[in-house]
C-alpha cells in the first residue's frame, strides 16, 4: 500500500515537472498551445509512465502499444513527456518552433516515439481503428490509445470512426477525451453542445468511463486492461481543467494558445515550483 | 476486339498477388460491387474491410493499417474518395507517408448521366498539388494489370484512377516495358504530339490514324503516370514535333494539360491545345456523348490538330 502511495506521489511529481517543462518551452518560443497541454498532462503521464507498453530505446518495437495525439496542437506536453521518457535528448527541444526544426507545432514522424503526423482535427480515431484492426489481424496484443480534444468531437469523421470501432469489436482500442470544456472561442457547450457526451458514446457501442482527468491513479485504473470488455472499444472521458496547475490560466479560454509575459512566466514557475516542493 | 473493365483486371490481379502477399488488404465504402471487388471479398473475406459510406474514415483507417505493415488498397468512387477525404489524403497518407493505394473508381465522367456530384473532374488538380503521392491512370487491361503489380511493390502513397467503362485494348500484352513515371510513345510522328492517358488514349490513336490519311504524322504518347510527370518525354516531344495537344477526362483547369504546359513553357515553349472538360458542370450523358460534346472525338481532334499545325507554321 505504501509503495502504491509513493508511486502515486512520484507520478504527481512527474506531472508537475512536465508542466514546468511545458511552461519553459512555451515561454522560450512564444508559441504552442499551453491550455490544452496543461489539461492533458496527467493523462500523458498515466499513459507513458504507467500504462503503455513501450521501449523508448526501440520506438518501432513491433509489440509496443500505439499512441496517437489526435488533438495534435497540444504538442508541448507531448514533446516534454517524450523527452523525459528518453525518446530523444531533451536538448533537442531547444529548436522547438525554430526555422527548419523537426520540432514543429504539431506531431510528426521525424520525432522518435511519434507514430503519425497529426494536426488536422478529427483524424486520429480513424487511424487508431486501422492500427487496431491490423493488431487483430496479426494476433498481436498491443493496444492503441487515441487522445482527442472535446472541441474536436464536432468533426464528423470522429463519429465515422466511432461506428467502425464498435462494428469491428475493437477491444484493443482505447479513446480518451480531454474534456476540458473549452475551445478557442469559448465553452464547448456554447460553440457546439456535446452533452450528453457519455450517452452519445454509449449509443455508439463503446465501453464508457468518466474519470477525474487530473487524478492519475483513477486515469490508470480506467486505462488498465482489467477495465476492458471483450469485443467493445473503450472510451475514457477525462474531466479536466484547461490550463491546469497555473491559477491564472485555469478555465480561461484565452490561454488556448496564449503567450506569457515575463511576470506571468515568473508567477507560473513559482506556482509549479511550490507544488513540486510540496510533493517532495 | 476485347473490351474489358480495368477495375475487373485490378481485382483479379490483386487476388493473385494476395495469394503470396498476406499483407494485401482491400477497403471498400459500400463500393465492392461498383469497384468489381466482390471476387476478392469472396476469396479473402477476412482481408476485405468494409467501412460503409464514410470516405474520410476509410482513408484514415487505411493509413492506420499501412502504418502497421498492411498494404491497403482503398476502392471507392473517385468523386467521393478524392474530394470528401482530401484532408485525410493530404495528412494521413501523403504527409505521414503511409503506404496507401487509393483506387478511384468510376472516375472522370464515367457516371456521366448522374450529374456533377458524381463526376470526378477535379481529382488530378487536387492531388497534383499534394506532395508525395503518385497519380497513375491505366489505358487498358494490360496496363491496369502492370500498374496493380508494380504498385503492390511500390512503397508509398499512390492514386490509381479507374474509369467505369470497358475499354478497348491499346496494347497486345503486358510486355511493353511498363515503368512508373515513364511515358509510352505509342505512335511516332513529327507533325505534332498528342499526350493523353486513360480512356482517351484510344481516341487519340484513332485520331492519329485519320490524320495519317491527310499526311499529318501525329505522335501519340500515353502519359500513364501523371505525377511524377515524364518531363524528358514532354520536352522531347515539344522539340521534335513543335506542337502539343493534351487530352484529359478532367477539368481543363489545373489538371493534366496544365501539368504538361508547366514543363513546356519552362523548357521549350511550343503552341499547345488543352482538350478536356471546360470550367462548367459537365453536360450529362454517356461518356462517348459527353466527350463528343466537348470535342474529344477522333474527327474533331483532327481539326484541332490542323489548327495547331497552322499556328506552328504561321504563328498566332
Amino acid at each position: 500500500m505504501n509503495k502504491k502511495i509513493s508511486q502515486n506521489v512520484n507520478l504527481q511529481k512527474k506531472a508537475a515537472q512536465i508542466r514546468r517543462d511545458i511552461v519553459d518551452i512555451v515561454y522560450r518560443t512564444s508559441a504552442g498551445h499551453i491550455g490544452g497541454s496543461l489539461s492533458e498532462t496527467d493523462i500523458l503521464v498515466a499513459l507513458y509512465y504507467e500504462v503503455m507498453k513501450i521501449d523508448p530505446k526501440n520506438p518501432h518495437w513491433s509489440e509496443r502499444d500505439r499512441f496517437i495525439l489526435s488533438k495534435g496542437h497540444a504538442i508541448d506536453a507531448y514533446y516534454c513527456v517524450l523527452a523525459d521518457r528518453g525518446f530523444f535528448d531533451k536538448e533537442r527541444l531547444q529548436t522547438y518552433s525554430q526555422f527548419g526544426s523537426d520540432f514543429i507545432g504539431h506531431p510528426n514522424r521525424a520525432i522518435p516515439g511519434i507514430e503519425m503526423n497529426t494536426g488536422a482535427l478529427g483524424h486520429g480515431l480513424s487511424i487508431g481503428v486501422g492500427m487496431a484492426i491490423a493488431g487483430k489481424m496479426d494476433n498481436k496484443d498491443y493496444r492503441v490509445f487515441v487522445l482527442m480534444g472535446d472541441g474536436e468531437l464536432a468533426e464528423g469523421s470522429v463519429w465515422e470512426a466511432a461506428m467502425a470501432a464498435a462494428n469491428y469489436k475493437l477491444d484493443n482500442l482505447v479513446a480518451i477525451i480531454d474534456r476540458n470544456r473549452l475551445q478557442i472561442t469559448g465553452k464547448t457547450e456554447d460553440v457546439m453542445a456535446l452533452t450528453p457526451l457519455e450517452d452519445k458514446w454509449k449509443s455508439f457501442g463503446w465501453n464508457v468511463s468518466v474519470v477525474d482527468g487530473h487524478d492519475i491513479p483513477s486515469i490508470c485504473n480506467a486505462l488498465s486492461k482489467e477495465n476492458k470488455i471483450d469485443g467493445v472499444p473503450s472510451l475514457i472521458i477525462a474531466e479536466t481543467i484547461k490550463g491546469k496547475g497555473i491559477s491564472f490560466m485555469e478555465n480561461n479560454a484565452s490561454w488556448h494558445h496564449g503567450v506569457m509575459n515575463a511576470d506571468q512566466y515568473k508567477m507560473a514557475c513559482e506556482e509549479l515550483d511550490k507544488m513540486l516542493e510540496v510533493l517532495s | 476486339m476485347n473490351k474489358i473493365h480495368n477495375r475487373q483486371v485490378v481485382c483479379e490481379t490483386l487476388i493473385e498477388i494476395a495469394k503470396s502477399d498476406k499483407d494485401i488488404v482491400v477497403l471498400c465504402s459500400d463500393s465492392r460491387g461498383s469497384a468489381s471487388m466482390k471476387p476478392f471479398a469472396e476469396k479473402y473475406p477476412e482481408r476485405l474491410i468494409e467501412i460503409g459510406i464514410a470516405e474520410q474514415n476509410i482513408v484514415g483507417v487505411a493509413a492506420g493499417l499501412a502504418h502497421s505493415g498492411k498494404k491497403p488498397f482503398v476502392a471507392s468512387p473517385a468523386c467521393f474518395l478524392t474530394t470528401r477525404s482530401a484532408e485525410q489524403i493530404k495528412v494521413d497518407v501523403s504527409y505521414s507517408n503511409t503506404n496507401v493505394k487509393l483506387l478511384g473508381i468510376s472516375s472522370g465522367i464515367s457516371y456521366g448521366a448522374l450529374g456533377m456530384s458524381h463526376h470526378s473532374l477535379q481529382d488530378i488538380a487536387l492531388l497534383r498539388a499534394i506532395p508525395n503521392i503518385m497519380i497513375v491512370v491505366p489505358a487498358d487491361r494490360f496496363e491496369a494489370e502492370n500498374m496493380t503489380r508494380v504498385l503492390s511493390e511500390y512503397k508509398g502513397p499512390a492514386y490509381m484512377r479507374l474509369g467505369r467503362n470497358p475499354v478497348e485494348d491499346v496494347y497486345s500484352s503486358c510486355d511493353y516495358g511498363f515503368e512508373l513515371g515513364r511515358a509510352v510513345t505509342l505512335k511516332e510522328g513529327d507533325s505534332l504530339s498528342i499526350l493523353t492517358f486513360g480512356e482517351t488514349v484510344k481516341t487519340a490513336l484513332d485520331a492519329a490514324e485519320l490524320m495519317e490519311k491527310e499526311g499529318i504524322k501525329c505522335r501519340v504518347i500515353n502519359m500513364h503516370t501523371i505525377k511524377p510527370i515524364d518531363e524528358e518525354c514532354i520536352i522531347k516531344a515539344a522539340k521534335e514535333t513543335g506542337a502539343i495537344m493534351t487530352i484529359e477526362e478532367h477539368s481543363i483547369l489545373s489538371g493534366f494539360g496544365a501539368a504538361v504546359a508547366e514543363v513546356v513553357v519552362q523548357n521549350c515553349p511550343v503552341p499547345m491545345k488543352i482538350m478536356g472538360i471546360p470550367d462548367e458542370p459537365a453536360i450529362p450523358g454517356k461518356s462517348k456523348e459527353v466527350f463528343a460534346h466537348y470535342g474529344i472525338s477522333a474527327e474533331n481532334l483532327c481539326k484541332e490538330a490542323e489548327k495547331l499545325i497552322n499556328i506552328k507554321k504561321n504563328g498566332w
